[in-house]
């Protein structure tokens, strides 16, 4: 191209001379550094009187190489040379990236802090359990302190609000077992019992746990990221400075609206469920909504219903207080309220299917099957 | 600076509405080649909304802005990603990315737009240019997270000025700073608008920047730019807000200063 920085080797009085020409700048370098390594002889001295344009990487290749060479320069205009001063200035000794560790005590190093991580939280969650105990006995004694306007619009947010999600994806997973069930079913010639498998999972189970899993992504994330953000802003600190407990004003209402909300919202699922699968058994197994009711009434004992209810409040509590722990364990930058978001979903959901699958033995142990 | 320096972004009747609200109705400014303009109003006058359209972020409602001639609101994607080459911005809170290191943040609009230089030339001059910008050597492998206000201040204008500009805009260098890091940024700006020949488009509240290194100023106000000039030129006017801001306690205060340190050096 026109113009492109370039250079050509001559002769004169003072010895072998390297003439560079065209625009030393960024836009017009091309290979022009490669070729400048490349460069076997050494001149003494460097003309510059071809240049056109230089900018501040022109100046310092020209400046480097000088000094590799130990070339004059000659025939510099004076930006060029104000230039060179410049970057001869500003060269030091800068790494690009950290020292990257040793790869053995690296690994080592991360199990520890993982370790070291997973026990903090789990002495910082039974602390935060603590203190809200604390709060909630404090609420006992003076009740006129609890702000149920708070708790009434957690109530809108965590139960209201969320109706519409749950109830299609809990329409949709009853339509998917009794599908699946049916199809397996059929091969003994029993589909007829796809009514229990419908009627029992999502009563004991599945209503409840997937219940769970929602409120977890929508409430627990957000309790986590709006607290979180309140601590950023140092709102937490402000309400601490006029004497306002942020356990009693935040962490207490989002856990009675949790807890409460919880099995209402299970029981519903549960519901929408068995509409989906009664619907699938209707069009597609041909048995009429009577007799799937009917057949329901039969099958699920009453304890199957008290199975689902009483694990809702706990999951409940679990969620909310997994939030508003991590969501209290922001610090620092903006980056931490989304770590910290992602952690209180993840534990949430951890620490649910955990307790269900004690539930489940628990609740079999004592003759609830 | 001289009045008589090709123009270098020339902005002409330019509006900017969000929703209802009127930011800019008409909008007239120069800037010519060399200088450094700083731009002042109260808040909310739209001081970044004009700078974030100049820079193409947000086209306006109408008007006509063009920059070295080469026009931003009209006219092809090609000729503005090649001007995009040619400025370098500088955000408020220095707006670097935070997965990577000081150094690798100015290599990022080397690598985007001058594929072809080599690993070693670009850490030479990511190296030289984060030294240029005023940080200690030991901020090049360094985390955003790790720095103070001040360094990622510098670290802004490092990554600002890698690719070489001509022009270079500033929002705001010194809000936040300690008075001794702001004027320290004041003088940078100056040497080097001066050492490279940027055209600055400064963005500022700070008094003292705007008599330290302002060649010209423009106040925005009533939604235009009510008056352009050196600072004795816009004291000559007698709009009451360019009036309060310079004879307020601030301004005169401002102003001491600067005939303390001309009694000084002479």
């Amino acid at each position: 191209m026109e113009g492109m920085a370039d250079f050509s080797e001559g002769e004169s009085e003072q010895g072998s001379v390297l003439r560079l020409h065209g625009r030393l700048t960024l836009a017009g370098l091309g290979d022009f550094p490669q070729r400048l390594d490349a460069l076997a002889a050494k001149p003494l001295v460097l003309d510059l009187s071809g240049v056109d344009r230089i900018d501040t990487v022109g100046a310092w290749l020209i400046q480097q190489f000088a000094e590799r060479s130990g070339a004059r320069i000659e025939g510099a205009r004076e930006d060029a040379l104000r230039l060179m001063s410049l970057v001869r200035r500003s060269e030091a000794d800068v790494r690009v990236r950290p020292e990257p560790p040793n790869p053995v005590v690296r690994i080592v190093t991360e199990i520890g802090d993982a370790t070291m991580v997973a026990f903090k939280t789990m002495l910082g969650l039974i602390a935060f359990f603590g203190a809200i105990l604390v709060s909630s006995w404090a609420l006992v004694r003076h009740p006129g302190r609890l702000r149920m306007n708070a708790i009434v619009h957690r109530f809108e947010l965590v139960g209201v609000k969320a109706l519409g999600i749950i109830g299609l994806m809990s329409f949709l997973i009853g339509i998917v077992i009794a599908q699946q069930g049916a199809v397996q079913l059929e091969q003994f010639g029993a589909e007829v019992l796809t009514v229990n498998l419908i009627g029992r999972l999502t009563t004991r189970e599945l209503g409840v746990l997937m219940t769970a899993i929602m409120v977890a992504g929508r409430s627990g994330s957000a309790f986590a990221a709006q607290i979180g953000t309140m601590k950023l802003t140092e709102e937490i600190d402000a309400m601490r400075t006029i004497g306002v407990s942020p356990i009693e004003a935040l962490v207490i209402p989002r856990m009675l609206a949790a807890i409460i909300m919880m099995p209402l919202l299970g029981f519903y699922a549960t519901i929408v469920s068995i509409i989906g699968g009664g619907l699938f058994c209707w069009i597609s197994l041909e048995i009429p909504p009577v007799t799937f009711v009917q057949r329901l009434q039969e099958v699920i004992p009453l304890t199957d219903l008290w199975v689902g209810v009483l694990k809702a409040p706990v999951f409940g509590a679990i969620i909310a207080m997994t939030g508003c722990f991590q969501g209290m364990q922001v610090s620092g930058n903006a980056e931490e309220v989304g770590l910290k978001t992602t952690a209180a979903v993840v534990q949430a959901i951890f620490l649910v299917i955990v307790l269900d699958a004690f539930f489940a033995v628990f609740f079999s142990q004592i003759g609830w099957i | 600076m001289d009045l008589n320096n090709p123009i270098a972004i020339s902005v002409r009747g330019v509006c900017n509405r969000f929703g209802d609200q009127t930011i800019h109705d008409g909008v007239d400014l120069d800037v010519r080649s060399g200088e450094i303009l700083g731009v002042v109003g109260g808040s909310g006058t739209g001081k970044s909304v004009l700078m974030r359209s100049i820079i193409g972020l947000k086209p306006p409602e109408e008007g006509e802005i063009s920059i070295f001639g080469e026009s931003m609101t009209r006219g092809d994607e090609a000729a503005q990603l090649d001007l995009r080459r040619r400025w370098g911005v500088m955000f408020q809170g220095g707006a670097l990315f935070s997965t990577l290191t000081v150094a690798e943040n100015v290599q990022v609009p080397l690598r985007e737009f001058y594929p072809q230089l080599g690993k070693k030339l670009l850490d030479e001059i990511a190296a030289y240019k984060v030294v240029m910008a005023g940080l200690p050597p030991n901020a090049g492998p360094k985390y955003p997270s790790e720095l103070s206000g001040g360094m990622k201040k510098r670290a802004g204008l490092a990554r600002a000025l890698a690719l070489d500009p001509a022009l270079l805009f500033l929002d705001e260098p010194t809000a936040g700073l300690d008075p001794i890091a702001a004027a320290a940024f004041d003088e940078l700006t100056l040497s080097l608008s001066k050492t490279l020949g940027l055209t600055v488009f400064l963005i500022t509240h700070d008094l003292d920047t705007l008599y330290a290194i302002c060649d010209r100023v423009a106040v925005l106000a009533d939604q235009k730019v009510i008056a352009v000039g050196t600072i004795p030129e816009l004291l000559a006017t007698d709009h009451p807000w360019i009036q309060e801001y310079f004879n307020g306690p601030r301004g005169r205060a401002a102003m001491a200063a600067v005939d303390r340190e001309g009694a000084k050096g002479a």
